[in-house]
């Protein structure tokens, strides 16, 4: 079930995508950036003797601070200068982005591996009457998937029922239109990668619990791209079927043709998967028809 | 006064359509050329510092001559034909093992037809040019979708072949000839019966390859084909309406780019490491690519070159600074410290100066053009 995990993130990617029409290379770093603030923050607390609740409630506002400077200083020194460039420069720029805080977080809170413990991860047994042995169910995932739905939820009314909500959909259409009827521009992307920083937030409290906090969360967050492809980059929902599609089939995957080519597949299945997407149906599944005026 | 064209009048089509037009660039690049190829050598040769030792020869000029190839075949691709890719590593990977599978012998069973194709092992310069040839093949196949699909979508199919290929070279044992360890020797690099073991000789080769196809690359990228990928680069839908096929010259562009790509992955597995391992193509590598041709200079012969050194040199200098200046680093925070420099380098090149460190040069013209009366 990490396909839940893989739609978390890929959340934060067409959340930013959606408002800005930037492909957010890093997002995973984001996720890995929000994991080490809450991680510290919370052994910190505990270890001046704070009772657990208190620690978690303060861990969890420190982190999302840490991510509100984020954004702002993303917006204020990369995003916002480059407004009205195309696509690729602000790609590449998300590149240099990631890089920046993989290396900062990794310098200020540590590049060891550290233990979240927010959600129990205990097993439960379904229908052990029924079948041989019950559906092994993880408490985590059960967690995970109730997040992805609340979160999903509330960005779908967030994006539709709020004035901010439609002020973003107008800036993701056409950045120097939605300028000139007087958008704040910078104002709705600092919006944008905040909420994506949340996200991404949420992705680290799950994902840590599962592997604890560490540096290899960024490549497991390379993941939500095959995804994003899968479910199309404008779609909510799409990121969070993509991310079902992903995560059962590859695990499906590697049990029934990685057994007869090698093992490993999981690795790159997910690409491949999207390839053929991509090959008959560029938008994705839930993708919007991008259509080309000359 | 030094950097002056008044006074070079073209007389004939030939001088007009001359790859370096300008008498001062043309001095530059032979004396560039003279060090390169008779001063190192010299001086290693004599043993002048810091020449003497194989340190600079092994761990930085042979490095950085392969990776400026490298950068080369990404930036025709990036550079001059907008087609993104994060799938630079793989292609390296492919140039590496089937050049290492061509100098090893091929030998492909085909049970149901109780046939084999097998190649006798070739000698290594052609196994390295066929090894190039083998990539553009496959770059050009990972081309096709970028028809349909442009960018970010793009950025993705490439890291999909980068997932693929390392997970291919790792687990297909066929690939490493089977060695259980899954890392692979280079053959003795024999070339017309002269070896090539020396780290100056290793040099020197790196050098012929990499002049000649940095020329060829040169030229190629200033006439008609290189005009065609620009174009489509700028404007695909302009170009299409002007008679370019985008077909034609997405697939040339992925084609040419891959075989240089192929080339330096073959050179960086046979001259530069000897054994290696899936491990050497990363998805580091494509990034650390991507990001040379960023910094030198997008669409710029000359940029993959600053970009290549720059990538390099950087990591030694914050290696040997603090320790200089009495501040030592712990190793951790060197390697941080990088992530960060190279990431806030690229966003501010990125706002300030999208041609990278190649157009700095190009003022510096400029401004020499106008000296010493500046206005």
């Amino acid at each position: 079930m990490s396909g839940v995990l893989y739609s978390l993130v890929a959340l934060g990617f067409v959340l930013i995508f959606k408002a800005s029409g930037v492909f957010n290379f890093a997002q995973g770093a984001m996720v890995l950036l929000a994991g080490l603030a809450l991680v510290r923050s919370l052994d910190l607390l505990v270890a001046n003797g704070f009772p657990l609740w208190v620690a978690i409630v303060l861990g969890i506002g420190f982190a999302a601070v840490i991510m509100a400077i984020t954004a702002w200083l993303i917006e204020r020194f990369v995003i916002g200068p480059l407004v009205n460039q195309d696509g690729l420069t602000l790609f590449m720029s998300t590149i240099g982005v990631t890089f920046v805080l993989e290396g900062a977080a990794q310098m200020i809170f540590g590049s060891d591996v550290y233990p979240l413990r927010l959600f129990p991860t205990d097993v439960w047994l379904l229908f052990e009457g029924h079948f041989p042995g019950g559906i092994l169910v993880n408490q985590l995932d059960v967690w995970g998937g109730f997040i992805a739905g609340i979160l999903v939820a509330g960005l779908a009314i967030f994006f539709q029922r709020t004035k901010t909500g439609r002020a973003l959909r107008a800036v993701a259409d056409d950045h120097m239109a939605a300028q000139s009827v007087g958008i704040p521009i910078g104002w709705i992307w600092f919006v944008v990668w905040l909420v994506a920083g949340l996200v991404a937030l949420v992705a680290a409290t799950v994902w840590g619990t599962k592997l604890g906090v560490q540096f290899s969360i960024t490549f497991l967050a390379l993941k939500a791209l095959p995804v994003l492809i899968i479910g199309g980059l404008t779609s909510v929902p799409g990121a969070i079927v993509g991310g079902l599609i992903v995560g059962a089939g590859e695990k499906l995957a590697e049990v029934f043709l990685g057994s007869h080519i090698g093992g490993g597949i999981e690795y790159w299945f997910a690409y491949v998967l999207a390839l053929a997407v991509l090959l008959v149906r560029p938008q994705g599944l839930f993708g919007e028809r991008i259509i080309e005026r000359i | 006064m030094l950097y002056r064209e008044a006074g070079q009048f073209k007389t004939t089509y030939a001088e007009d359509m001359a790859v370096f037009p300008i008498r001062q660039d043309r001095i530059a690049l032979v004396i560039l050329l003279g060090i390169a190829f008779v001063g190192v050598p010299l001086l290693a040769d004599f043993d002048i510092w810091p020449f003497g030792t194989d340190y600079l020869l092994r761990a930085i000029l042979l490095p950085f001559l392969i990776l400026a190839l490298a950068a080369i075949g990404v930036n025709i691709l990036v550079g001059y034909c907008g087609q993104i890719t994060l799938g630079s590593g793989a292609f390296m990977a492919i140039g590496a093992y089937s050049a290492y599978k061509l100098a090893t012998g091929v030998h492909i069973p085909i049970a149901w037809f109780d046939f084999a194709i097998s190649i006798p092992p070739l000698p290594v310069l052609p196994s390295i040019l066929l090894g190039g040839l083998t990539t553009a093949v496959v770059g050009i196949l990972f081309g096709i979708p970028s028809l349909r699909i442009k960018g970010l979508y793009l950025a993705v199919a490439t890291l999909a072949a980068q997932f693929f290929f390392d997970w291919v070279f790792l687990r297909v044992a066929w690939f490493t000839n089977y060695a259980p360890s899954g890392s692979v020797n280079a053959p003795t690099l024999d070339f017309f019966g002269l070896n090539v073991g020396t780290p100056i000789e290793r040099y020197l080769l790196c050098l012929i390859f990499v002049t000649v196809f940095a020329i060829l690359a040169k030229n190629l990228v200033r006439g008609n084909l290189g005009r065609q990928w620009m174009a489509i680069r700028d404007m695909d839908i302009a170009a299409e309406l002007i008679g370019i096929r985008p077909l034609y010259a997405k697939l040339t562009a992925f084609g040419v780019s891959s075989f240089i790509i192929g080339v330096a992955g073959a050179l960086w597995a046979f001259v530069y490491l000897g054994s290696w391992e899936p491990l050497a193509f990363s998805i580091e590598r494509s990034l650390q690519l991507l990001f040379m041709v960023i910094i030198g200079g997008l669409g710029s012969i000359m940029g993959s070159f600053i970009g290549a050194a720059f990538i390099l040199i950087l990591p030694i200098m914050l290696n040997l600074l603090p320790t200089q200046l009495g501040v030592p680093l712990s190793t951790e925070t060197i390697t941080h410290l990088e992530f960060i420099i190279f990431g806030s380098l690229i966003c501010y090149l990125l706002i300030k100066e999208p041609h990278g460190f190649a157009r700095l040069i190009s003022i510096g013209k400029e401004k020499l053009r106008l000296w010493p009366f500046p206005y």
